[in-house]
């Protein structure tokens, strides 16, 4: 076993782990049964949560007072670490936080980093992550081959999130060390983009927009559309960048990674970067004027055509069945 | 105000990617191009640098066999000059080793308070350097900026969350990463191109630097297997003769999800 112990970067919403980080303590206990909870803020509502998906122990540092995660919570690894319990693995998720803690992490115990995966095991190669590459047409499984701790983050959704019942986990303090100039920045002011309806990463449907719209004014369509079918709208990178829509509504490799009952893509040609969060996706129906997009080679259902009639044609007929 | 922009020069991602057979790591031999992710950032540098006082906005990139033409036209945009770090020996060199080589850089080209980088390039997307190249250099850092200003001696931004946004406090010197859409990238003008064209970009070697390449071999990873994915298989592809949304409302119904 290359595996003896395994740390999860823990990250909590709204007083609860986010999905993710249980997702990766499901992957984790069926790898060693040794995995403790890293969090960068206080453990004590969330040890329950923890321990019932697979940490035994908890690492909290404190209320981080504005401090940003990464210099902060990497630090307060770094120092634990140091102090004797070095774990032959840290799951990151990847996301913001995780990335950054990684990586600061990575520069203090200099060790490489596996980033954008969606599996891992332990194998006669060691310790070998699996990452989706070209659109994910194409897996490379990579083996870390120098000493531990292994630094690998997942995509979102990479495991399922299953309950082991365990029992709640025990705190332990890590608290964070001086930081100096690296740690200076801080954080003013906190902004929640509300949305109403299911979450976009929950939504049995999901209906996205994407340049094909023409305009921002067209997004409606697709907020109307996604409303009648109790759905969540969504959009592609083009459109967030365009200001068309927030950034919490994109879904690929560098927004959300959805994966519904129905994804229906609106005027969405399909680049990589869309594919990546959209194409796990149970069944697919595509709209696009350009019978060439990529979006079509992964629909189940590809409509050739404009958005502007074929989108404000099925709201009316689904009005219409009330 | 300095301010020096790592910039990323990549195959053109219009073309389809391909491996090297026998190193497993992404082709990079051809011409390669600006990475769009960074333009972002040099637009952002260069309206910085004019609305704090002036002062030089200068790239730096790592690249195989000399590369240069990316960096050409972020020089053709209005950076003043490049630095240009091209070693065989770097190779295979993992992100970490590439933040310690562009942090090594940073160093040589003098007193920066400000660097800029992509969040993630656009071809290898590992999504860490900037984060690294900040902890190596001792510096504060501000990632997934989605709006920066500056006053005096510190910056502020909107940094992207989960849930939304955060606004920052950094003193500087400070690394950021900016997101795009932070601010419009300018087309370079046929002036800018020409001028481009006689812009000094100095070229070191790892050993310029005083960092130990570690090559394939001290990457610390190594791909052990490369599979294809189960494809995706298309469905049906049909024209909207004015109908297809009944078509649309039938597939929902057969799913049972209306």
């Amino acid at each position: 076993m290359a595996i003896n112990s395994i740390w999860v970067f823990a990250q909590t919403a709204g007083g609860a782990p986010t999905t993710g980080t249980l997702e990766l303590l499901t992957k984790a206990r069926s790898l060693s049964s040794n995995v403790s909870a890293f969090i960068g803020g206080d453990a004590s509502a969330v040890a329950g949560a923890l321990g019932e998906y697979g940490a035994t122990k908890v690492y909290a540092t404190g209320d981080l007072a504005g401090k940003l995660p990464g210099p902060a919570v990497s630090a307060a690894m770094k120092a634990v670490i140091d102090g004797g319990d070095s774990p032959s693995v840290i799951m990151f998720p990847q996301n913001y936080e995780g990335r950054d803690v990684m990586a600061r992490l990575s520069v203090k115990l200099n060790r490489t980093v596996l980033t954008n995966n969606t599996d891992i095991a332990d194998s006669a190669d060691g310790v070998v992550a699996t990452t989706p590459i070209f659109g994910g047409n194409t897996l490379v499984n990579t083996a870390f081959t120098g000493e531990g701790p292994h630094l690998v983050s997942f995509r979102p959704k990479s495991f399922a999130a299953e309950s082991a019942s365990g029992a709640a986990a025990t705190v332990v303090a890590a608290s964070v060390p001086d930081t100096g100039a690296a740690g200076a920045a801080r954080v003013t002011a906190v902004h929640v983009e509300e949305s109403t309806g299911p979450k976009l990463d929950e939504a049995n449907i999901v209906v996205s927009g994407g340049r094909g719209l023409g305009e921002a004014g067209s997004y409606s369509l697709v907020e109307d559309l996604a409303k009648l079918l109790k759905g969540a709208p969504g959009a592609s990178r083009a459109i967030v960048d365009a200001g068309w829509v927030p950034y919490s509504y994109q879904v690929g490799q560098t927004g959300k990674v959805v994966k519904p009952a129905v994804y229906i893509a609106a005027g969405i040609s399909g680049a990589t970067q869309h594919m990546v969060g959209m194409k796990g996706s149970k069944n697919i129906i595509a709209i696009n004027k350009d019978k060439e997009a990529p979006i079509f080679g992964v629909a189940d259902l590809g409509i050739v055509g404009d958005v502007h009639k074929v989108l404000p044609q099925l709201i009316e007929l689904l009005k219409s069945r009330g | 105000m300095n301010i020096v922009v790592c910039v990323k020069q990549i195959p053109d991602p219009a073309t389809p990617g391909a491996l090297d057979g026998s190193t497993n790591a992404l082709k990079r031999d051809g011409k390669l191009i600006l990475d769009e992710s960074d333009a972002y950032g040099v637009e952002m540098a260069l309206q910085l640098a004019a609305a704090n006082g002036g002062g030089d906005v200068n790239i730096v990139s790592m690249a195989p066999n000399g590369e240069m033409s990316g960096m050409r036209t972020a020089l053709a945009m209005g950076a003043a000059k490049g630095v240009l770090i091209s070693d065989p020996a770097l190779a295979g060199s993992d992100a970490l080793t590439t933040a310690k080589v562009l942090a090594a850089a940073i160093q040589k080209m003098g007193s920066a308070d400000l660097i800029i980088a992509a969040t993630e390039s656009s071809d290898g997307y590992t999504g860490t350097v900037p984060e690294q190249m900040a902890e190596v250099l001792g510096l504060p850092s501000v990632t997934f900026a989605k709006k920066l200003t500056i006053t005096g001696l510190s910056l502020k931004a909107d940094r992207q969350t989960e849930e939304g946004y955060d606004e920052v406090e950094c003193p500087l010197p400070a690394v950021i990463s900016v997101t795009a859409g932070v601010v419009e990238p300018r087309y370079p003008s046929f002036k800018g191109i020409m001028a481009a064209k006689s812009k000094p970009i100095d070229t070191f070697t790892a050993a310029d630097l005083g960092v130990t390449p570690t090559g394939w071999a001290g990457a610390g990873q190594k791909v052990v297997a490369v599979t294809q994915a189960e494809a995706r298989q298309a469905g049906e592809v049909i024209e909207d003769d004015g109908n297809a949304f009944n078509k649309i409302v039938s597939f929902l119904e057969n799913l049972k999800v209306i």
